[in-house]
């Protein structure tokens, strides 16, 4: 059963070995020359359940990976019970939704620590299990990588998307995201993180401050 | 003055950001009387300012006549004058301005100063019909994702370095291409593309919504350079994966916020191809796919009146002492009462 049709795959709620499982499949897009097309979803497809696997390594929970077949970009992996932190965060309380934003920059922290970039940091990408636990999903756009510009680009998409989608807390949010990444990486290395931030901000187009 | 919402109200536009200085009368109720344009051409590199700004001076007698002649109206016919206020290129935004100002004094009607990249969406809408889509606003100077949510159009994403134009314009000087009156590099390009048949392998590089195109452009000049593929396989490569990229964010908004439409506006707008590709996605999540008409995907006057108008309606103006030009105004600082969501 189709569950989520995203932008470069698609969701699907399966029952597999009398287990519930969701199967990512990277259908073919029509849009896109095959060459291209074959080129990255194969790629992504090998290289997500890598990366799930090393952010478990680090300390933040992942879905479980069952199979993995690149010849047809399809990866069984673990349903994972819970609301997308999208749909909470501007429901819950201002206590909670502060020290759920600061728990989400702790694992970001985490996956930065050990050379994980995640590569899509939004609020749909991120479950809250009944037991408090954030899984990040989707790594489809992860990387790895230890420089400082990278840690930099994920945690300004992280704040774009608080911006867009959850305009009203975004800024205390992102301040609380901040704070655990400090707890994380540690104040050095987040006080150059977040200053990597503000010069990627200043690139971008027409920003007042550069 | 009371808004003045009869049959003969009519809107003059100025546009003057980059490289276009245009002018076009709308009516109130969203008719494009006439819609002038006069195009600086630099005889080689790209836009130099201070130039283009003396080119916008130059021709802003002739235009504005030759809007007026089409439009076939009196000056004194004209309610409202608006102008493009930023983003854009200081010189050339305040050689409009100056127009407007002086224009808006000596008839003593309202002065509205007008985002550039909302105009840019807003005449997609109006010529479409789109109520609220995820638009992609392609052109030399911007690429942005956005959709409207609470007050403003939201960036959903954007290019992190140069503009998906910019870097077609920039691909296109660097392989020796030239520009022809009427023909923008992209078009040029657009053709060449289309008898590409080999797929040179180039960086393709989506961060989430956000899109770098720096890289790309570098490496397909290097590959023309370095001969790995004919000039009309790299144009149909480069187009391919830039393209894709744009493609693939704007899908990745559209599933984000299930909008019902999807508009493709801006300069690149006219590229077929891209028109396709996005046409595609639209299908299937649903959503309707609507892009700006040829006339009115560059820059032009048309978009910068009909946007003062919805301003204007909903209580905005700008008076004269705090119609400064803003080079760097975002899409998002713009407060958009006007819009309905």
């Amino acid at each position: 059963m189709l569950i989520k049709k995203g932008a470069e795959a698609s969701l699907f709620l399966e029952t597999w070995h009398n287990r519930k499982v969701i199967m990512k499949r990277r259908l073919p897009k029509k849009y896109r020359i095959p060459e291209l097309d074959m080129m990255i979803r194969s790629q992504r497809t090998v290289h997500e359940p890598n990366l799930i696997h090393k952010a478990k390594e680090a300390g933040v929970p992942t879905p479980t990976i069952f199979m993995v077949d690149v010849a047809e970009a399809n990866i069984i992996m673990e349903f994972v019970e819970g609301k997308q932190v999208k749909e909470v965060l501007d429901a819950v309380s201002s206590e909670e939704r502060l020290s759920l934003s600061s728990l989400i920059g702790r694992m970001i922290g985490r996956l930065h620590k050990h050379g994980i970039i995640h590569g899509d940091l939004t609020t749909s990408n991120m479950i809250l299990t009944p037991h408090g636990k954030v899984v990040f999903v989707d790594f489809g756009l992860s990387e790895r990588s230890v420089e400082l510009e990278p840690k930099g680009v994920d945690l300004h998409l992280m704040k774009r998307a608080l911006h867009s989608t959850h305009h009203k807390h975004a800024k205390e949010c992102f301040k609380a995201v901040m704070k655990g990444y400090a707890e994380a990486v540690g104040k050095e290395e987040a006080k150059k993180v977040t200053a990597k931030i503000l010069e990627i901000e200043k690139r971008g187009r027409y920003v007042a401050e550069r | 003055m009371p808004v003045n919402n009869s049959v003969r109200s009519y809107c003059l536009g100025i546009e003057s950001t980059a490289d276009d200085f245009g002018v076009a009368i709308v009516s109130f109720e969203g008719k494009v009387l006439s819609n002038a344009n006069d195009t600086y051409m630099p005889k080689e590199g790209g836009i130099h300012p201070r130039e283009a700004a003396r080119h916008h001076a130059e021709v802003a007698e002739k235009v504005l006549a030759e809007a007026f002649e089409k439009a076939a109206i009196k000056p004194r016919d004209i309610s409202l004058v608006a102008f493009s206020q930023g983003p854009g290129l200081g010189p050339c935004l305040r050689t409009g301005a100056t127009a407007a100002r002086a224009l808006a004094s000596y008839l003593d009607v309202p002065l509205v100063g007008v985002n550039h990249c909302v105009g840019h969406i807003e005449i997609g809408k109006l010529a479409t019909g789109a109520t609220d889509p995820v638009t992609l606003y392609v052109s030399g100077g911007n690429t942005i994702v956005s959709a409207f949510e609470a007050g403003r159009y939201r960036i959903f994403g954007e290019t992190l370095d140069i503009a998906m134009g910019n870097c077609l314009d920039v691909f296109a000087r660097a392989v020796g291409l030239k520009q022809r009156s009427g023909a923008p590099f992209g078009a040029v390009v657009e053709e060449l593309a289309r008898k590409g048949e080999n797929f040179v392998s180039l960086p393709y590089t989506v961060k989430g919504m956000d899109l770098s195109f720096s890289g790309l452009l570098t490496a397909a000049v290097q590959a023309f350079q370095s001969k790995k593929g004919s000039l009309e396989d790299v144009c149909f490569s480069l187009q391919e994966v830039a393209f894709s990229m744009l493609t693939e964010v704007t899908e990745r908004a559209l599933a984000h916020t299930e909008k019902p439409e999807v508009l493709l506006t801006g300069g690149v707008a006219a590229n077929r191809k891209l028109q396709s590709m996005l046409e595609v996605i639209a299908e299937e999540h649903d959503a309707r796919f609507c892009v700006v008409p040829r006339g009115l995907a560059a820059d032009n006057g048309a978009m910068i009146a009909w946007t003062g108008i919805l301003a204007y309606k909903s209580g905005i103006s700008t008076p004269i002492e705090k119609s400064y030009v803003n080079v760097k105004w975002r899409l998002e600082e713009v407060y958009a009462p006007w819009v309905e969501g």
